[in-house]
C-alpha cells in the first residue's frame, strides 16, 4: 500500500491566500492542483512536503478568455476543458492534438495546464506546445507579477523559474492570423509517457511564404525549440523538401537517452519523422486558415 | 482533520489524517468496498468513482481534496432498488468476467452516457481507455454500454435489485435453458 508521509493540509481560498500560505511555508510546502504527478511522488516518498496547499477552490484560475491578440488560459484549467474547447481548437489545433494524448480521459478530468508545466517532466507535452506557440507564463509572488517567455520559465527537467513562494497563475498565447499548428506523439499505450513527440507552429506571410515557424520535441532530450529548424523554415515556401530538411535538423539537435521505451537511434528517427509530419499538418492548417 | 462530503446522496463527516486517499476512505472508513483498490498508481482505473459527476481515480485523490464534493460510488448506481441501465447492460451483454474492473467501468460508462447518450464504439473505447480489464473483456464491455444507451430506462423499469438477484425478474431473458440445450447437442 502506497501512503504519503504525514503532512498538514490546507485549502487556499484565493490567489492572495495561496501566496500568503506559500510565503509562510515556502520550501516545506507544495501546491496541489490535479495531483496526478505530485500524489504518486508523495506515495513513493520521492516528495515529502510538510504542507500541502490545495488550490482546487481557486476558480478564478480556471478560465479561457480571448483578450485582444492574446488567448489567456488560467493555470487551473483542466486538460478536459482544454481538449473540449472549440475556441482553443480553432486558434491552436496543436492544443487539441496534444490534449487528446495526454494521460487518459479520467486523469485529464483532474490534471491542469499549470500543474503540467510546473511539474516540467521531460516527457510532458504541454511545455512543448506552449514553447512552439510562443506562450508567456504569468507568475505571481510576494514581489508582484512576473511575465516570462517559455524559454525563461522552463529551465529543464523538473525545474521552472517559479520560486517556492510563487504561483503560476496564467498562460498567454499570442493569436496570429494565417497560422497553423500540430502535435504528434508516439506512445506504447494510452496513458504512458511519450517515447517521443513533436510539435510545430507555422505562420504564413501574405505571399504564402513562412513568416515564422517553431518546432519543439518532447521526451527527446531537448528543453527548448529546435532553433536550426525555425531558421531554415523562415522565408521559404512550404514544401516537402523543406520539411525533410527541418526533420534532419531536429534529429541532429535532439539528445535522447536509451531506455525501456526505445534506443537512441529509434528516438532520433522519431524526431525526424514526427517533425516532418507536424510541419506538413501545421502548414496545411495555416493555408486552410488563410483560405477560410 | 474533519471532512464532510456527500457520498451516494448521504452527508458523511469523519475525522481523518490528511494523507488518507479517497479510495481508502471510501472502502475502510465508509465500508463501501464496491470501489476496488488496484494498481495504486492511477493506471488501472478500478478505483474510479464519480466526483461531481466526473470519473476520477480515487487512489490519486486525497479524501481531504474530495471534501465538500459530491461522490458517487458503484453502490450509488442502483436507485430506489432499481438497477441502473448500465448495470443491467453489463448483465445482459456479459460485461464482466472476474468483476474486478467492473465498478470503475460502470461508473465511467454512467458518466459517459450522462454527457453523450448515444456514443459510438470509438467514443466508448476512448472513455474507458484509462481502465484495464485483465480478463480482456473489452468487446463485451463496449456492448454493455451500447445496451445501456439503447435502454435509457432499463429493460424493465420495475426490475428491482432483489428480483434480479433471486432470478424472479424479467429483465434478463432466461438464457440458461438455451445454454443447457446447446451443451446437450454438443
Amino acid at each position: 500500500m502506497q501512503i504519503p508521509a504525514p503532512f498538514d493540509y490546507v485549502r487556499a481560498t484565493s490567489v492572495d491566500d495561496a501566496l500568503e500560505l506559500l510565503s509562510r511555508h515556502g520550501a516545506e510546502s507544495r501546491v496541489v492542483a490535479g495531483g496526478h504527478s505530485l500524489l504518486p511522488m508523495m506515495k513513493l516518498r520521492l516528495s515529502r512536503p510538510e504542507w500541502l496547499i490545495d488550490i482546487n477552490d481557486l476558480y478564478e484560475l480556471d478560465f479561457i478568455l480571448r483578450d485582444g491578440d492574446k488567448l489567456r488560459v488560467g493555470a487551473l484549467t483542466r486538460h478536459t476543458t482544454l481538449l473540449e474547447s472549440a475556441e482553443v481548437a480553432g486558434l491552436f489545433p496543436i492544443v487539441r492534438d496534444a490534449e487528446s494524448v495526454i494521460a487518459d480521459p479520467i486523469v485529464r478530468n483532474r490534471g491542469t495546464i499549470g500543474g503540467s508545466l510546473c511539474q516540467a517532466d521531460p516527457a510532458e507535452d504541454l511545455s512543448t506546445v506552449c514553447d512552439v506557440l510562443g506562450a508567456e507564463a504569468v507568475i505571481r509572488g510576494p514581489g508582484g507579477e512576473r511575465i516570462l517567455t517559455m524559454a525563461d520559465f522552463h529551465r529543464g527537467p523538473y525545474e521552472t523559474a517559479a520560486g517556492p513562494d510563487e504561483l503560476l497563475c496564467e498562460l498567454r498565447f499570442p493569436v496570429r492570423s494565417r497560422s497553423g499548428s500540430a502535435y504528434e506523439k508516439v506512445e506504447r499505450r494510452v496513458g504512458d509517457w511519450a517515447v517521443g513527440a513533436a510539435g510545430a507552429s507555422v505562420t504564413l506571410a501574405g505571399d504564402g511564404t513562412i513568416a515564422d515557424a517553431a518546432v519543439g520535441l518532447t521526451a527527446l532530450g531537448l528543453d527548448h525549440t529546435v532553433a536550426e529548424a525555425g531558421a531554415v523554415l523562415r522565408g521559404q515556401r512550404p514544401a516537402e523538401e523543406l520539411f525533410v530538411e527541418a526533420g534532419r535538423l531536429a534529429a541532429a539537435a535532439c539528445d535522447p537517452v536509451d531506455d525501456q521505451r526505445g534506443p537512441v537511434d529509434y528516438k532520433r528517427h522519431l524526431a525526424d519523422e514526427l517533425t516532418r509530419r507536424v510541419l506538413r499538418l501545421a502548414c496545411t492548417r495555416a493555408i486552410q486558415t488563410q483560405e477560410g | 482533520m474533519q471532512i464532510n462530503m456527500t457520498v451516494n446522496g448521504n452527508e458523511v463527516t469523519n475525522d481523518i489524517e490528511p494523507r488518507v486517499l479517497l479510495v481508502h476512505y471510501v472502502r475502510e472508513v465508509l465500508g463501501l468496498t464496491g470501489t476496488h483498490w488496484g494498481c495504486d498508481t492511477s493506471n488501472c482505473g478500478t478505483c474510479v468513482v464519480l466526483m461531481d459527476g466526473q470519473p476520477v481515480k480515487s487512489c490519486t485523490v486525497l479524501a481531504a481534496m474530495a471534501a465538500g464534493h459530491d461522490i458517487r460510488t458503484v453502490e450509488g448506481l442502483a436507485a430506489g432498488g432499481t438497477l441502473d441501465p448500465v448495470q443491467q447492460g453489463f448483465m445482459e451483454e456479459h460485461g464482466l468476467q472476474c468483476g474486478f474492473c467492473t465498478p470503475g467501468m460502470m461508473l465511467t460508462a454512467r458518466a459517459l452516457l450522462d454527457k453523450n447518450p448515444h456514443p459510438d464504439d470509438t467514443e466508448i473505447r476512448q472513455a474507458i481507455s484509462g481502465q484495464i480489464c485483465r480478463c480482456t473483456g473489452y468487446a463485451t464491455i463496449v456492448r454493455s454500454v451500447h445496451w445501456a444507451a439503447a435502454h435509457p430506462a432499463g429493460a424493465d423499469a420495475a426490475a428491482t435489485v432483489d428480483a434480479v438477484l433471486d432470478g424472479t425478474d424479467n429483465a434478463v431473458p432466461d438464457i440458461a435453458t438455451e445454454l443447457v440445450e446447446t451443451e446437450v447437442k454438443a
